[in-house]
Parts: structure tokens; C-alpha cells; sequence
């Protein structure tokens, strides 16, 4: 019966050897936004448009929606369709 | 917000340059290097001929980003693919994995050294204080920080070149491709940020 026991074990144990080596390490380094080895960057939202030194569009500073609709104004100024209309 | 992205399009550009000199102008970009130029496709073939401009096209799975031994790149919010030139050791793999050719390095000394790589920024600057000195010397104008777009796109007389939300380009596009009803062909997009019938790869797998 102990002569089983050990016969089993060593198959699991021949196995999970054998079958180590063929497993895969992940070799991608998977980015996250703001993991990188440089410093960090500020978020254009962050900046105030009044002390801008080149005036553009207007948003509140800190707010991300009010900035992104402040481009997305500009971005709209692309389409000279609607701009002759 | 969705993401920032470049189009260009093939049928409206007259090969003019007016992108080139307006981003040469806007960051100051010095002698040898062109973050962003106007090429030729379907060279001599009669009739097929178009011209694009091309430079960093902010990809989805950038290439460049992957390949840096330094992990000297970073994607900010807006999907605009930044690199920090204080980190950067010029060593050109970023140049060969990009498959639009858009990293380029300074000459930094004798026998064509090469200096840090430079590249398109969306007009977005760097990792330095937003509208500094250090940050328009070293990366040229953060124009989204003054809630601008690139002056490549909004200087483009034809308005070949558009830049800004994925979403609202690609709008402008496809109401310009019905109105024309031909040349819905945008170049360098299938690469840039995937087709439409690839799968989307799971987090962290190989490419």
C-alpha cells in the first residue's frame, strides 16, 4: 500500500517537473497610466487659463469636462462644413 | 473624452507642407529633425498618387513604448503618447519598432552621435512644468494646456489634417467621405489604433 503511495507521488512529482517548464512567463511589460520610470506630468485641465501667456480656450481650472468641451468646441472648428453653414 | 487622434486625409492634401512648417515653427524644432512630414504614396503610378502627412500617431499598443529599455514613455489621459527625454539614452529601438518612422534624433557631436529622441507631442509638451521654459525647450509647446489643438491641424489649409477626439474626427470624416462619396480610405489608422475586425488583445498579453 506504501509502495503505492510512493509510486503515485513520484509520478506527480515526475510530472509537475516535466510540465514546469513548459508554463510561460509573461515577458510584456503591461503599462499603467502613469507607471513609467520618468517624473509625472501635470493634467492640462490643472492649468489656469487666465495665466496662460497665449490665450485660448476658456475652461475652469480643475475641471476635465469643462476642458474637454472647451476642445471639443475647437476640435469642431475642424469642419468647415458646419463652419459655412 | 475618447482619445486624441490624428487623420489625414489622402484626397484633400496638396502636398503644401503648411503642417510641416507650422510644427517646426510652433515647438522650435531644431535643424535635422522633422517631428512631422508630407510623403508621397503610390509613387509614379498615374492617377494613384496622393499625399499624407505623417508623424507620431499616438498608437493604441504603441510600439515604441514596448520596445524602450528605459521605460521612458508614458500615454497621458488623453491618449497622447509622452516620453521623458531625461530618461531617454538615444539608443534608436523606439525608431525601429514605430511603423511610421516618427521618433528622430538630434546630431549630438561629432560622428553622427545621436542625441535624445524627439518626437510629435500632440502639441502637449512633456513631463516638465506645464508652459515652462525647460518644458518648450525640451519638448516644444503644450498647446492643450492652453485648451488648443496641434498647430499642424488647425494650421492645415485644406483641412487634410485633423487632430483631436478620435470620435469627433472621425465624424468630420465620414460627413466629408458622404458628401464626396469617395476616398474613405484613412491611412495609417488600421495600424495606429487597430481594425476595426481585430480583436481587442487582453491586458498584458504578447503582441
Amino acid at each position: 500500500m506504501t509502495g503505492r503511495k510512493f509510486v503515485f507521488a513520484g509520478t506527480a512529482l515526475l510530472l509537475a517537473l516535466g510540465l514546469g517548464a513548459c508554463g510561460e512567463r509573461e515577458q510584456v511589460i503591461v503599462y499603467k497610466q502613469g507607471k513609467y520610470q520618468g517624473k509625472p506630468d501635470t493634467k492640462p485641465w490643472e492649468n489656469d487659463p487666465a495665466a496662460n501667456p497665449y490665450p485660448g480656450s476658456k475652461w475652469n481650472k480643475g475641471d476635465k469636462s469643462s476642458w474637454e468641451s472647451a476642445v471639443r468646441t475647437r476640435n469642431l472648428g475642424q469642419n468647415e462644413y458646419t463652419r459655412a453653414e | 473624452m475618447a482619445r486624441m487622434k490624428f487623420l489625414c486625409d489622402a484626397e484633400r492634401c496638396i502636398e503644401c507642407n503648411g503642417c510641416v512648417t507650422a510644427c517646426k515653427n510652433e515647438n522650435e524644432v531644431p535643424w535635422g529633425v522633422n517631428r512631422r512630414r508630407v510623403v508621397t504614396i503610390n509613387d509614379g503610378m498615374v492617377g494613384a498618387e496622393k499625399s499624407i502627412s505623417v508623424a507620431c500617431m499616438h498608437c493604441s499598443d504603441a510600439p515604441c513604448m514596448a520596445v524602450c529599455p528605459v521605460d521612458c514613455f508614458y500615454r497621458t489621459d488623453e491618449g497622447v503618447v509622452l516620453h521623458d527625454k531625461d530618461l531617454c539614452i538615444g539608443c534608436g529601438y523606439c525608431f525601429y519598432a514605430c511603423p511610421f518612422g516618427a521618433p528622430q534624433f538630434p546630431q549630438a557631436g561629432a560622428f553622427g552621435l545621436r542625441g535624445k529622441m524627439d518626437k510629435c507631442t500632440f502639441c502637449a509638451g512633456g513631463p516638465e512644468k506645464d508652459l515652462s521654459k525647460e518644458e518648450f525647450s525640451k519638448y516644444g509647446s503644450n498647446r492643450l494646456a492652453q485648451g488648443k489643438l496641434p498647430a499642424c491641424a488647425e494650421m492645415c489649409s485644406t483641412k487634410a489634417l485633423l487632430g483631436g477626439d478620435g470620435d469627433v474626427i472621425a465624424d468630420i470624416y465620414r460627413q466629408r467621405v458622404l458628401k464626396r462619396g469617395k476616398g474613405s480610405e484613412v491611412w495609417g489608422w488600421g495600424t495606429a489604433y487597430g481594425k476595426p475586425d481585430q480583436k481587442a488583445a487582453p491586458a498584458g498579453s504578447k503582441s
